[in-house]
C-alpha cells in the first residue's frame, strides 16, 4: 500500500515485517530514526517475540548480535558514520565467523572534523571488512533492499549491510509502497541458521586457527562474496516476481546502451545526476549513467560489460582514499583495464554538500569538451580560495590552529549552505 | 554412597575428604556424572589458575543447569589453550566472538533465547582480568546495568598472560610483570587507585556478586550453583594463581589461592543487590610476606635486602580488607557496605530452595566445618 513516509519509518517497518528476533542499537544520527520506530514496535508488542536491547556502545551492538546471531535469532542493527567505525573490530568477527546480520547503515561523514551530514566515507572505511555492501537510490529501494538483505543473509550466512544516504533519504518523506506481511513471509523464510549454539549438540564456534589454515578460511569468505555475485540478481529477480518492482540486483543502466560518456555513482545522488543526463541528451549529447547497487562483493564482470563502451567513465563519488584517490574509481578502473575507455575521479557531496544539477552539469560538460583532466582527483565545487589561504597561511610558520577552524573563521558561518 | 560422621579433628586439617561428606554435599569435581566441561588435553600450562577455575565453574554450572548452558568467551589464554583449530575442549556450546565483547555477546545470546523462549538454556560468559576490567569493561557495566541473563565469571590471574605478561588494571602494586620491571626508582607495578570490579558490580546493584578462589572449590561451586539459580547479571570474580606469570612453581597454585585469602589481600565474598550478605572467615592469619614470597615477580622486594616501605604498604591494603570486610573469624561482621552475615542468607530474599550448604543443620558435617572455618552464622 502506498504511503507517505519518512525513510526511516519505512525502513523501520519493513525490519519489522522481517521478523528480526534481536534487535541491539546504539543511537546515532541519523540512524536514530530507523530504531526509535523499532523500539516502539517491540513495546507495543506490534513486533513479537523480538528483544530490544539498548546497548552502551555500537561495539556492544555489533557484538550482541554476534551473540544472537550465533544463538541462531535473526539479528538486526542500524548505524552510521563513527558509530560503523566503532564496531570496526566486530564487523569483521560478524563476517569471518560467517553470521548473517543485516544492519542498515545511514551514510554519514566520518570525522575530524566532526560532520554529522551525508557522504559515503563511513561504508567505504568498512568495503573490506567482509559484509555485502547493498546502497538505496530511493526510499522505496532501501525498504525492498531490507527484505533482501535478510534473505541474501541467509542464504549465504554471511552479514549483510544495506547502506542508505542520511538525511538524503532516512529524513526525507516520500511516497513509499510497504509490502503485505503475507507477501514478505513468503518471500523470506524463518531463519535456519548453518551453525548455532545449542545444548542438544554443542558447538565450538570462533575457534583458534593458525597458519595451517587461515588461508583457506579467508578464501572460502572470498568465494562466498563471490556466490553473491549470482544470489544477489537471483533474489532480486524474485522479489521482482513476488512484489512486482525492480529492485536492487549488481548495477542498473541508465540511457547508457549507446553513451559515449557513462557517469557512475552509488545512493541516492543518481537521481539528481539522471535529471542532468535527460537535460544533455535533450540536447543531443550521448551520456548515461550506471548505478552501482553493489559494491561489495565487486560486480567486477557487469561494470565491465556496462562501460566498456564508454570512451569516457566519470565516476562521482562520495568518499576518496586520502593521499591515494578515488575508491570507486579505483575499482572502476579494475573493472576496464584494458579497455580504452578513460576514467575521471571526481568526489562530490563530502560531509553533505549539496551535488546540484548545476555543479554536475558543469562537470559533464567539462568531461564531454575534453576540458578535464583525466588522472587527476577532482573534487566538485572545492572552494579554491578558501584552501589556498589556509595553505598560504601554512606557509608562514608553526602555531597556526587547526584547519578546521581557521577555515571556518575565513568563511564566517558553520552554516551548511550551498556556494 | 557410603556415609560416616566425622570431627574436623579426626583429619587434623580443616580439609574434608569428599567421600565423608553427604552425597548431595560433595563437590562436583568428585562426581561420577561430572560432564568435564573444559575436558582434558587442552594446552594450559601446567598448574594453569586459569583451567582449574573455568572446569570448576563450568563443571558446577552445568550441573546446575542441568547440562543447558552456552558459554561466551573472551579472547585470551582460555580460549587460545582450549581451542587450537581444529581441537576444542569445549563440551558444551561455545562462541568465542572478541576480546572486549564477551559480556555483549552473552547478553546477544541470552536475548536469543529469550526470543525463541528458550530461557531454560543458561548463559556464562567468561574472561581474564584483561577481558573484564579492562578492556571488556565497558561491555560489562552495559550488560550490568541492563540486568541481561548472563552470569558472567572472571578469572583474574592478574595480568596479560596470553600476550606475555603484561600490567592490567587487575595487577597488584609492586609486581614484576614484562612493563612494569623491578628497574628505577619504583621497581614493579606503581601503587595506583586500583580497580575493584566486584566492587563495581556491587554499585550497579546487581542480583549477584560474588568472589571466590581455586582454593576452594567447594565454595566456587556452591557460589555458581547459586549464581545459576538466579536471574539477570550475575558477576563472580575468581582468583586463578598464573604460576608462568607470576614466577611461581606449579605446585603452589592451589597454596597461592589459599594465601591470597589468608592475607587479607583477596576478599571472599558474596553480596546480592549491592549489600554485602556473607564474608569468608580467614583461617589463619598470615602476614602478606608469606604470600609475596612465593613469587618472582614480587621477589625484588626481598632482595638484596627487604623493601620494608613496599612491604608494609602492602600489608596495610591487606590490613584495610580485613577491617572492611570483617574477615577475621571473631569478627561479628563488616561496616562496609552492608552487614557481613557470613552464609546467613536474608530470608526475604530467597528464590526457590537454598542450596544445601546454607541451611544451619548442626547435624551435618559442613555445617560443623563451616562454623570452623567461616564462623558463627548470625
Amino acid at each position: 500500500m502506498l504511503e507517505q513516509l519518512e525513510g526511516s519509518q519505512a525502513v523501520a517497518r519493513a525490519v519489522a515485517m522481517c521478523r528480526p528476533e534481536v534487535i541491539s542499537a546504539y543511537p546515532i544520527s541519523p540512524q536514530t530514526h530507523i530504531v526509535e520506530k523499532l523500539s516502539d514496535l517491540v513495546r507495543t508488542g506490534e513486533l513479537e517475540p523480538c528483544e530490544y536491547m539498548m546497548v552502551e556502545s555500537e561495539f556492544a551492538a555489533m557484538s550482541a548480535c554476534i551473540g544472537a546471531s550465533a544463538a541462531g535469532a535473526r539479528a538486526y542493527t542500524a548505524t552510521a558514520s563513527q558509530g560503523l567505525l566503532f564496531m570496526a573490530e566486530a564487523l569483521y568477527n560478524a563476517s569471518g565467523l560467517g553470521l548473517p546480520i543485516v544492519m542498515t547503515l545511514a551514510n554519514r561523514a566520518i570525522g575530524a572534523p566532526i560532520n554529522i551530514w551525508n557522504d559515503h566515507s563511513d561504508s567505504m572505511s568498512q568495503r573490506d571488512s567482509g559484509w555485502i555492501q547493498l546502497f538505496a537510490e530511493t526510499n522505496q529501494e532501501a525498504v525492498d533492499l531490507h527484505l533482501q538483505a535478510f534473505r541474501l543473509a541467509e542464504e549465504l550466512s554471511l552479514p549483510v549491510m544495506a547502506c542508505m544516504d542520511g538525511f538524503i533519504l532516512t529524513h526525507a518523506f516520500e511516497q513509499v509502497d510497504l509490502p503485505e506481511q503475507e507477501q514478505v513471509d513468503g518471500f523470506l523464510p524463518a531463519f535456519e541458521p548453518r551453525q548455532m549454539l545449542d545444548p542438544a549438540e554443542p558447538m565450538t564456534i570462533g575457534a583458534m586457527v593458525g597458519p595451517e589454515a587461515f588461508t583457506e578460511v579467508k578464501y572460502l569468505m572470498h568465494a562466498k562474496q563471490l556466490q553473491a555475485l549470482d544470489a544477489i540478481p537471483e533474489i532480486a529477480a524474485e522479489f521482482t516476481e513476488v512484489f512486482g518492482r525492480e529492485s536492487g540486483g549488481l548495477v542498473r543502466s541508465y540511457r547508457a546502451d549507446d553513451a559515449e560518456t557513462v557517469v557512475v555513482a552509488l545512493g541516492s545522488v543518481l537521481g539528481t545526476i539522471e535529471d542532468v543526463i535527460d537535460e544533455m541528451r535533450e540536447q543531443g549529447v550521448k551520456i548515461g549513467a550506471l548505478a552501482i547497487k553493489c559494491f561489495r562483493p565487486w560486480p567486477i564482470d557487469e561494470v565491465r560489460e556496462a562501460l566498456s563502451g564508454a570512451d569516457r567513465v566519470v565516476v562521482v563519488e562520495k568518499a576518496f582514499a586520502v593521499g591515494a584517490g578515488g575508491i570507486v574509481g579505483q575499482n572502476v578502473r579494475l573493472a576496464l583495464s584494458g579497455c580504452d575507455s578513460t576514467v575521471f575521479d571526481v568526489v562530490a557531496g563530502l560531509g553533505g554538500r549539496p551535488i546540484t544539477r548545476k555543479s554536475l552539469r558543469a562537470l559533464f560538460d567539462d568531461v564531454v569538451g575534453g576540458e578535464l583532466e583525466p588522472g587527476g582527483l577532482h573534487f566538485l565545487d572545492l572552494k579554491t580560495d578558501v584552501v589556498e589561504r589556509e595553505i598560504g597561511r601554512n606557509q608562514n610558520g608553526r602555531g597556526l590552529g587547526p584547519h578546521a577552524e581557521n577555515i571556518l573563521r575565513d568563511i564566517g558561518t558553520v552554516a551548511s549552505d550551498s556556494h | 554412597m557410603a556415609e560416616q560422621k566425622i570431627k574436623g579433628y579426626q583429619t587434623g586439617t580443616f580439609v574434608v575428604g569428599n567421600r565423608l561428606l553427604d552425597p548431595e554435599q560433595r563437590s562436583t569435581q568428585a562426581r561420577t556424572e561430572r560432564s568435564n566441561t573444559l575436558t582434558s588435553g587442552h594446552r594450559a600450562c601446567q598448574g594453569c589458575g586459569e583451567a582449574l577455575g573455568a572446569r570448576y565453574t563450568l563443571d558446577a554450572a552445568m550441573r546446575a543447569s542441568g547440562g543447558k548452558l552456552v558459554a561466551a568467551n573472551a579472547t585470551g589464554c582460555l580460549e587460545v589453550f582450549s581451542t587450537p583449530y581444529p581441537e576444542s575442549s569445549w563440551q558444551l556450546p561455545w562462541v568465542h566472538s572478541l576480546f572486549g565483547n564477551a559480556p555483549a555477546v552473552a547478553a546477544g545470546v541470552a536475548a536469543a533465547l529469550k526470543a525463541k523462549g528458550r530461557e531454560d538454556i543458561r548463559v556464562v560468559g567468561q574472561a581474564g582480568d584483561g577481558g573484564t576490567v579492562d578492556i571488556g569493561f565497558g561491555c560489562l557495566s552495559g550488560m550490568f546495568e541492563r540486568n541481561d541473563d548472563v552470569l558472567f565469571v572472571c578469572y583474574d590471574n592478574e595480568g596479560y598472560m596470553n600476550t606475555g605478561v603484561q600490567r592490567s588494571g587487575a595487577t597488584p602494586p609492586a609486581a614484576r610483570t614484562a612493563n612494569t620491571k623491578p628497574v628505577g626508582p619504583e621497581p614493579g607495578n606503581v601503587f595506583g587507585q586500583g580497580k575493584n570490579v566486584p566492587m563495581i558490580a556491587m554499585a550497579h546493584e546487581i542480583p549477584y556478586v560474588a568472589t571466590a578462589t581455586v582454593a576452594e572449590p567447594r565454595d566456587l561451586e556452591q557460589k555458581v550453583e547459586r549464581a545459576i539459580g538466579m536471574r539477570g547479571a550475575r558477576y563472580i570474580h575468581v582468583f586463578v594463581p598464573c604460576p608462568l606469570g607470576w614466577g611461581a612453581a606449579s605446585e603452589d597454585t592451589i597454596r597461592l589461592a589459599r594465601l591470597v585469602k589468608e592475607t587479607g589481600i583477596f576478599p571472599v565474598f558474596e553480596a546480592e543487590h549491592g549489600e554485602l550478605t556473607a564474608v569468608s572467615k580467614i583461617r589463619r592469619r598470615v602476614p602478606v610476606t608469606e604470600y609475596l614470597k612465593l613469587q618472582r615477580r614480587f621477589s625484588h622486594l626481598f632482595k638484596p635486602e627487604p623493601n620494608t616501605e613496599v612491604l608494609e604498604r602492602l600489608q596495610a591494603g591487606a590490613d584495610r580488607n580485613i577491617e572492611r570486610f570483617g574477615l577475621l573469624a571473631d569478627d561479628e561482621g563488616a561496616d562496609f557496605p552492608g552487614e557481613a552475615t557470613d552464609l546467613a542468607r536474608p530470608p526475604e530474599k530467597e528464590q526457590g530452595p537454598p542450596p544445601a550448604l546454607v541451611e544451619p543443620d548442626t547435624d551435618s558435617n559442613t555445617s560443623m566445618l563451616l562454623k570452623e572455618t567461616h564462623g558463627k552464622p548470625r
